[in-house]
Parts: structure tokens; sequence; C-alpha cells
């Protein structure tokens, strides 16, 4: 009755087959209804799955299909095989049901462009390989999920590659990803030979028998897997190539570098967790990475003026705080927020989407303003997604990231807490400066020759659907102790049972120590909302002041700390001057030297030797008699 | 009875002096004619050889040579001449085209 998984990746492979092919020739009407059909199809029949499941018994809800083997050599056995089980199975809805609304949108936003076709066909491809990273059953499948959603990210971030800096950014965020994956490579590689498969459910088994608690080859193996999180999932030091994936499609920053496949990196250590449970080293530096992230660029976004990057520093924020919730154990809740926040953070990007659209490409900041009435639809999606993500109680954001804050007080640090609870309100104040300065106040943009308008079906139903699932997601993970029955944790508790002895381990808190906590986060939220208030929409002079008086802090935010300076200094630079060595003199002096060099050496032999031949008959038949004097006498002294 | 090593003393004798005469000569036809005398050379070691040990494969062997050398005549003689007609001469130091 699970047979058919594979169905669900390969509707979408065979319409990136349809759009890469036919695409072009069939026209856009082809394209509109195979992107986004085959992405529907995917969701119907993942939704099918997911009730189905839903039916079996808590503790039967694990299934493996395996449809056929892949690469069987020597010891290695890899099955194309699919597992579906509740984390796989949240996933597997997150990325077709946001990817379909996110298909569907991009009828609209990219109608005019004439690379329509190979635009879906780049999204199916990356649909189809998400839909195989979060639903093999084994690392390498995985690991050829993941490469492809790097792939596609690559080619969509460069869709527009006569643009120069979009194709730098794609090759940038490859060249990054690509150390990551090195990584994420040499940590599969460990982990075949000290369990000798790539089985998630064999590996996970034996784990526990195979490796002690805290033992080197557990930290060893889980550093390393968290390495290619740390560049999928843009956490420091990887993070540089997000906020230049930017130079995307808007569409595809929503799907891609938001919603889906940044949170991968989360997934899989979320998958690994009874790894990451047997090495205590790596779970601190998964958390202490998280919360560092999270508010390094929190505190940069407060300064960005350019919409899309402010949302993309907002997501490597937001990942930062699903790590911190891994790195504390509570992985059920960092998989709560990574649903809120693609609901949340796909909508952001596609409400800016629409606002560029209707600004005709605008996306500075400064030249905004005013747009509340031009953009009802997206004025009020957009609201709702910035409360979300500020956590203003009753918004999905307020559940989940009051979900990680508790656990990281409760069964982490209160450092940790600290870290997360200031990031919440420099992400409720940045979020609303972001929201006044695009909706209210004067309009800054040339009003004579920009007509802004409400965008076409096509792009406001998405956003309507995400609206609600962005107010009512949180409402599936409510908390015990606001008398709800976090139906979400009880369904993921099946797979990450083995997390559970590590809450039992640590002293409980009382209902009264959440609440106040609970209190303080609101509080935080509030604060930010009402400075962000304040400082852009009330007496915007302030800001100007405050910016003046702190000069050279908001330079270093504005510039992102020079961290981007600093890499090309430290990495880039002496990289680039390595390989100019290599191609200038190892390369041009030495290899090709040597190669010349023999030939020139055979060519001045001849040009000597050749001297032999001097076309006088009797020279021929002096050396001839010679040389049989010589050869006689050789032998007749012999 | 004349011993054998008489003759193969001649024919060394002749055979050298048919070397001598291919390196020191520039005609031509005296070339040729020096290569004849190589030849001829050969001929009487194997017609000695076989009168010595009475086997007339020596002999047969001879006639072959001689029909060869025959052959072989006919077909210098006409390279030869092809050269003198284009050279007005038939000195080989001057027919050094084949070279580097």
């Amino acid at each position: 009755m699970f047979d058919y998984i594979i169905l669900i990746p390969l509707f979408s492979l065979i319409g990136f087959l349809l759009n890469g092919f036919l695409g072009k020739r069939l026209g856009k009407s082809f394209v509109s209804w195979v992107g986004p059909g085959s992405v529907g199809l995917s969701f119907t029949l993942a939704l099918k799955l997911f009730l189905d499941l839903l039916a079996l018994p808590a503790d039967q809800r694990v299934i493996e299909s395996i449809t056929f083997p892949w690469i069987i050599s020597g010891d290695l056995q890899v099955n194309i095989a699919f597992l579906l089980d509740p984390l796989s199975a949240v996933m597997m809805l997150i990325v077709c049901g946001v990817g379909f609304l996110i298909h569907v949108y991009s009828i609209g936003y990219m109608h005019d462009d004439p690379g329509y076709a190979r635009y879906f066909s780049y999204l199916n491809l990356f649909e189809f390989s998400m839909l195989v990273l979060v639903l093999a059953n084994n690392f390498l499948l995985m690991f050829l999920g993941w490469e492809g959603v790097g792939l596609c990210s690559y080619l969509l971030i460069g869709f527009w590659f006569e643009k120069k800096s979009a194709a730098d950014a794609g090759k940038k965020a490859f060249i990054v990803n690509r150390i990551g994956d090195f990584g994420f490579l040499l940590g599969m590689i460990l982990i075949f030979i000290t369990f000798g498969s790539l089985n998630y459910l064999e590996v996970f088994e034996t784990a526990p028998v195979l490796l002690d608690v805290g033992s080197g080859l557990a930290v060893a193996i889980t550093l390393l897997l968290f390495t290619g999180a740390v560049g999928k999932s843009a956490q420091i030091p990887l993070y540089v190539w997000l906020p230049d994936a930017m130079e995307g499609p808007t569409p595809v920053s929503a799907l891609i570098h938001a919603a889906t496949m940044v949170t991968a990196g989360v997934y899989m250590v979320a998958r690994c967790h009874v790894l990451y449970l047997l090495a205590p080293f790596s779970l601190s530096v998964v958390a202490v990475i998280g919360a560092i992230t999270a508010f390094y660029s929190a505190s940069i976004g407060l300064v960005q003026n350019d919409i899309k990057r402010v949302l993309a520093y907002s997501t490597i924020s937001q990942l930062g705080y699903m790590f911190l919730a891994c790195g504390v154990g509570a992985f059920a809740a960092g998989i709560f927020h990574l649903m809120t926040h693609a609901f949340f953070k796909a909508l952001l990007f596609l409400g800016a989407g629409a606002v560029i659209h209707a600004l005709a490409g605008e996306q500075d900041l400064r030249k905004m303003g005013g747009l509340k009435n031009h953009l009802p639809v997206t004025f009020v999606t957009f609201l709702i997604a910035t409360l979300a993500i500020s956590g203003v109680p009753l918004f999905s954001g307020f559940f989940s990231k009051d979900e990680i804050l508790w656990k990281s007080f409760s069964q982490g640090n209160p450092f940790l807490w600290l870290i997360g609870i200031i990031t919440a309100g420099l992400t409720a104040f940045y979020m609303f400066r972001l929201f006044f300065l695009t909706f209210y106040g004067q309009p800054r943009f040339d009003s004579h020759r920009t007509h802004p308008h409400e965008a076409p079906k096509s792009m406001t139903i998405p956003l309507i659907i995400l609206a609600l699932l962005s107010a009512l997601g949180g409402y599936i993970g409510l908390p015990e102790s606001l008398a709800g029955k976090n139906v979400f944790e009880k369904f993921l508790a099946p797979v990450f049972e083995a997390g559970t002895h590590l809450e039992s381990a640590v002293h409980t808190y009382s209902h009264s120590t959440e609440y106040s906590l609970m209190l303080m986060s609101i509080a935080v939220a509030f604060i930010g909302i009402i400075t962000a208030f304040r400082f852009y929409l009330k007496n915007p002079v302030a800001a100007e002041k405050i910016k003046t008086k702190f000069a050279t802090t908001y330079r270093l935010l504005l510039n992102k700390y020079y961290m981007d300076e600093l890499y090309d200094r430290i990495f880039v630079k002496p990289f680039l001057n390595l390989a100019l060595y290599f191609w200038q003199f190892i390369d041009v002096q030495i290899v090709d030297g040597l190669a010349n060099g023999s030939a020139d050496f055979v060519a001045w032999c001849s040009k000597v030797f050749r001297k032999v031949q001097t076309g006088y008959i009797r020279n021929y038949a002096l050396s001839l008699a010679l040389g049989v004097v010589i050869i006689l006498t050789y032998i007749l002294t012999r | 009875m004349i011993p054998l090593s008489y003759y193969l003393i001649l024919s060394g004798v002749l055979f050298s002096i048919g070397v001598v005469g291919v390196l020191i000569s520039r005609n031509a036809i005296v070339i040729f004619m020096a290569i004849e005398v190589m030849l001829n050379a050969v001929s009487l070691t194997l017609v000695a050889f076989s009168q010595q040990t009475g086997s007339p494969a020596g002999q047969v062997f001879v006639f072959l040579v001689m029909t060869i050398a025959a052959a072989e005549a006919a077909v210098g003689l006409a390279i030869i001449i092809v050269i003198f007609r284009s050279k007005e001469s038939v000195n080989v130091d001057e027919v050094n085209l084949m070279k580097w």
C-alpha cells in the first residue's frame, strides 16, 4: 500500500523532463500546467500517504519501500529505497505543499520572462531532488538529493546569468556548499567504515551498541555531518552564500533559500539524532553555532536596506534557532519551527516578490513606503507573516519559537536562552522596520513613473493560503502548558524516542517557570515592535540620530561585519594567487616545460644527426664497408 | 690439386679490389664494374667450396647469381643512362640531391 512512494519524486522528475525538453516548443500554457501540475500531483499523493500513515498505530509508522538495488559493490549495498516515517512525512508535506504554492505563484511572477520553460524545469528538478533528499532511506540516496538541490540552487541563483552579480552569486553558493558537502561525504564514508551499511535503520540500530557515548568516533562522524549541514543551512562560518543567493528570482528565494533547501541541514541533524545523542560534544557545538548564528545574522539584518537581504539574514537567523533546538536535544521543536518557518518565510518572500513586482523590480527599502493602499492583499498577508516571525502570541511563530526558547532553557543552558531571547527581540525589530518602511509612511518611489498595482490572482491566492497556514499552523504544536496537546510533538515522538532520555536527565521545571519565560518572550517581541514603530513610523529623525551617534557600529553592521571582505582576504585571494602560481609557474613552466623540453631535445638531436645523410653515395658505401670490417673484426677476434 | 686456400685468398683479393673500386671512384660506370668484380669474387668462393665438398649446389647457385647479375646490370645501366641524360655526367658526387 506504500509501494508507490517513489511516484512522489517521480512526478516532479517527469515534469522536469517534459518542461526541459519540450517546454520551449509547446509554449507557456503547457509549461504552466506541467510545472505546478506535477508538484500538485505529488502533493495529492503525499497527502494520501500521510493519511494512510496516520491510520497506522503510532509504533508501526516506519515504512521502508525498496524499489530496486542501485549500487552493489562488495560490502556496499545501496538501494533506491524510501523511508516514510513521521519525520519524513512532515518534510514531504512541507516540500510538496509549499513547493506547489510557490510553483503557482511563479506562473504570475515569471510570466514575462523569456526563460519561462527553463525556470519551471529547474524548479521541478529541485522539487524532485528535495523529495529524494527527505524520503531517502540511506545516506547515499540522501546525498544524491543533497547534491541535486545544490545544483538546482546554483542554476536558479544564476538564472539571470547574463547579469554578472547573479552568475557570481551562483558560483559562490556552489563553492561554499562544496566545502560543507566535502565534510558530509567524509562523514558518510566514516559511517560506512564503522557500520558497514548506509541504511538509516541499520545504522541507527547498531549505533548505540557499536559506539560509546562521547567516543571520538561518534564525535567525528557527527561533526563531519554537521559540516555538511552548516554549508547547506548557511550557518557560521559558511553562511556567506545565502545573502548573495538573493540574486535569483524571488519565488526561488522563497522556495529554495527560505522554506525548503536550507532546512535540509536541520532535517539531516534531526534524522541522525541517534548519532548526535551519542556525541554530547557535537550537540553542544550544534547548539552554540546555532545560537551564535541566530544572533549574529539578526544583528546584520537590523540595518540592511535591500528587502530581500533583510529576509535572507532573517532566514539564517531562524535556521540558527532550529539548530539551537536540535543542539539541546529538542529535535521535535526544531522540526516544528522548520515547518512554521517554511510557512511564514515563504509568505514573506512571496510578499516581498509582490512588492518588487508592483514597483517594477525595485528592492531598496529606502525607495518604497506607503504601499498599504496600493497592495491590500499583500499588505494583510505580509502583516500576518511579520507577526508570526516576530513571535506575537496566537500566531504560529510564537509557539514554535517559544518551544525552542523553553527547551533551550530547560534542557540546555540559560545563556543559550538569553541569546535566543535577545535575538527574538532583534527579529521583531527588524521585521517591523521592514514592514513599516515598505507599507507605511510617504511613498519614496517616483510616483509619476511607477504605478504600484496588486499582483494577479495566481500570486495572491498562494499568499492567502500561506497566510492562513502562518496564522494557524502553530496550533498543531500547542504546548501542554497552554492547555494544548502538542499533537505535533506526539506525532514525531516515535522517531525521536531515543532523545527522550535526555529530557529526563535534566531536572524538570514547573509550569510557572514556563509561563514567566513565555511572558518575557512576549514582552521582548513587543519591545522590538514598539521600538521599530517609534523609529521608523512616528519619529524617523530618531533613527537618523541613532545612525550618526553609533556611526561605527552602524557601518560595521551595514557592511556585514566586513565578513565577505575578510573571507576574500583570507581565503579567496590566497587561493586565487595559489591557483595563479600553479597555472603560470607549475603548469606553464614545469609541466608544459617538460613536454616542450623533451620535444625540443628530440628536435635538436635530429638536427645534429641528420648531417649524416650527406647525399654522397660513396660516403654511405664507406660507412657500410667500415661497419662490415668492424663487425667481422669483432667476430673473428673474439 | 690446388688447395682451397688459394681460391679463397684470390677471391678475397678480388673482393677487396672491388670494394676499394666502389669507394674511390667517382664514375658511376667504374663503380658498377667494381660491384661486378665483388660479385664474381663471391661466385668464385661458391665454386671453390662446391668443388671441395663435391656438392653441385654451389655451382647451381653461381648460375643463379650470374642470371641475377645480368638483370641487375640491365637495370643499373638504365639508371645510369637516365642520370646521364639529365646531368650530362656520370659523376656520382653530383648526384647528391637526396639529403637533409
